[in-house]
């Protein structure tokens, strides 16, 4: 698995022509990287904001899925984006953590936006989403064993074979655990990313939902969690609801602001890594631009905290 | 001493299976933590899968679901979520089939023409997604010599859609998505829509019967002069200037050609 290490934020992958065209005079004075920086969840919604406000985020990541239509209007306003940010592409329907082969022609829509828009980062779930032909539109949770973990690193592989990209894999928000079920949730993430060389998206709002809704420590979590492959974070909001004994179960909404452990947490994994690219997700209930990018720039505050002293260097994760 | 437990992998059968039937016990396997149980942490899978898909319904038919209310929408969605889910991840595609699920729904039937305005909303999604063509230029008509115009054959452009409807489908959808100041509509006057979308913006524009079989008749690639005629036999009056240039500045095509044969 050497093909595709393209360390993490770099420029495209060396061999491959930036496609002529549309971004050719943008690249040239953009890096495609997607900096150590805050970034947000883009929305049409806040498109105008964003444009008069540049500088306020240093990336913007979409979901794959809303661009794969054939044209129109989406893709403007993606081609308007992309000119004044670095781009990290997020899928979230390509169902790696089933069992069947992965939809080729899913595939090939994901590896035409990466020709197209050259993002820096591309990344997907550690879920299913997809049984049959079945589009269930969840992130679906799977235990984690051998023949789980074959299913996914063949799919990893294949992903990365199909975009020439190596992606990173995002740990899931769970509500459910699976009584067969061999290995912890960090071994089975390890064991990917030893196998296919993919990186991880480290989800800390995640980590906290799944710690307290299975009771672990989400500390304990982030200790056994393979942080030098980190090649992006996520943060977010949850919202609270009950489990069958009435105990606190947390739902993964995006509907909120980032709670306050979660906060906590973020602070602490940056003091051990370093900068990281981080994304603040908000995908319902949207706030007014001004609040997400201020949650945006809570989290550039605690990179900056982090950042060793100049020269500023990008975190790398080691291929 | 109890088995240990089934080493197989995860059955997504059973677990799929019950996402949309509420009537099934949770799958085998799940639990909650040290055992505990896990019907309403499964559950929230349902709930996350059948909300999701009735959202996204809500988000494609707006003018059924404000024609219809919230209450009545989202359990007609319910059930067409349970009886079809969708088959692509694109749920950008999803609901080409929720009009005929509307038309057989028998609570609906107090509304007939529900159905034909969710098939007018489900093209507008599809032609706002659709591949991107410049809208043909009117002088390349104008080019085309006299004595062939007749055979001229044109090329749709990949947003164009023309939905009829023996009601007044225009004015009741243009009204039910804030296109247009709401007013009495008499049931029985049959309209269609066209759908395009010039300077990629999805436009609706009304057509009349006679203006619907025109243009549809050329989208399917027969000639000037035979679309012309299909109009003419709908209505002896239809104007058929005004409605090539009608369907020109709305961008309905793509590409015109003159006919290989001169035109017949």
């Amino acid at each position: 698995m050497t093909s595709f290490l393209t360390p993490v934020g770099s420029a495209p992958a060396a061999g491959k022509t930036a496609s002529p065209g549309r971004f050719a005079a943008a690249t040239s004075i953009l890096e495609d990287a997607v900096p150590a920086g805050a970034g947000v969840g883009f929305k049409p919604d806040h498109l105008s904001a964003i444009l008069d406000d540049p500088g306020s985020v240093g990336f913007l990541e979409v979901h794959a899925e809303n661009y794969m239509g054939d044209g129109g209007p989406p893709h403007r306003t993606l081609e308007r984006v992309r000119l004044d940010f670095p781009l990290s592409l997020h899928g979230v329907c390509m169902s790696i953590g089933g069992p069947k082969p992965l939809d080729e022609d899913h595939l090939a829509r994901f590896a035409a936006l990466c020709e197209r828009y050259e993002p820096g980062l591309i990344s997907e779930h550690l879920a299913w989403s997809t049984h049959e032909d079945m589009f269930l539109n969840d992130l679906l949770p799977l235990p984690y064993a051998a023949e789980t973990l074959d299913h996914v690193c063949d799919h990893v592989d294949r992903m990365q074979e199909v975009t020439g990209r190596r992606m990173l894999l995002e740990n899931p928000a769970t509500y459910v655990l699976f009584d067969n079920s061999t290995m912890s949730e960090t071994d089975f993430l390890a064991a990917i990313v030893a196998r296919t060389g993919c990186g991880l998206l480290l989800d800390i709002n995640n980590v906290f939902v799944s710690a307290t809704n299975h009771g672990y420590s989400a500390r304990d979590y982030l200790k056994a969690f393979p942080l030098a492959h980190v090649g992006e974070i996520h943060l977010a909001g949850h919202t609270e609801q009950e489990d069958d004994e009435g105990a606190l179960l947390l739902i993964d909404s995006h509907n909120r602001p980032v709670a306050d452990p979660v906060w906590t947490l973020y602070d602490e994994v940056i003091a051990r890594t370093g900068p990281i690219p981080t994304l603040v997700e908000w995908d319902s209930d949207l706030p007014d631009w001004p609040v997400l990018r201020a949650e945006a720039e809570s989290a550039n505050a605690i990179l900056r905290r982090h950042a060793p002293s100049a020269p500023k260097v990008r975190h790398a994760t080691p291929a | 001493m109890p088995p240990l437990p089934d080493p197989a992998p995860i059955d997504t059968d059973a677990f799929s299976a019950g996402l949309l039937d509420p009537e099934r016990a949770a799958p085998p396997h799940v639990t909650g933590p040290n055992g505990k149980g896990a019907v309403k942490r499964y559950n929230v899978y349902r709930n996350n899968v059948t909300v999701s898909l009735i959202d996204a319904l809500a988000d494609i038919f707006p003018a059924v679901l404000k024609l219809t209310g919230e209450n009545f929408f989202r359990a007609m969605a319910r059930e067409h979520v349970r009886a079809h889910p969708p088959r692509s991840p694109l749920l950008f595609r999803y609901g080409r089939d929720f009009a005929d699920f509307i038309a057989a729904f028998e609570p609906a039937r107090p509304l007939p023409y529900l159905a034909d305005v969710a098939r007018a909303e489900r093209a507008w999604l599809t032609a706002y997604h659709a591949a991107d063509a410049a809208p043909l230029d009117p002088a390349e008509l104008a080019a085309i010599p006299a004595d062939q115009i007749a055979g001229a054959r044109f090329a749709a452009h990949p947003a164009f859609a023309v939905i009829t409807s023996p009601f007044p489908v225009f004015r009741i959808f243009s009204m039910n998505r804030d296109l247009m100041d709401l007013a009495p509509v008499k049931m029985d006057q049959a309209e269609a829509i066209l759908v395009t979308r010039p300077a990629d913006i999805v436009t609706v524009s009304h057509l009349t019967p006679a203006g619907a079989r025109f243009a549809d008749a050329l989208a399917q690639g027969l000639t000037l002069g035979e679309a012309a005629g299909l109009a003419l036999e709908t209505d002896p009056a239809f104007d058929l200037n005004g409605a090539l240039t009608a369907l020109l500045s709305a961008g309905a095509f793509a590409a015109v050609a003159a006919s290989d044969d001169g035109g017949d």
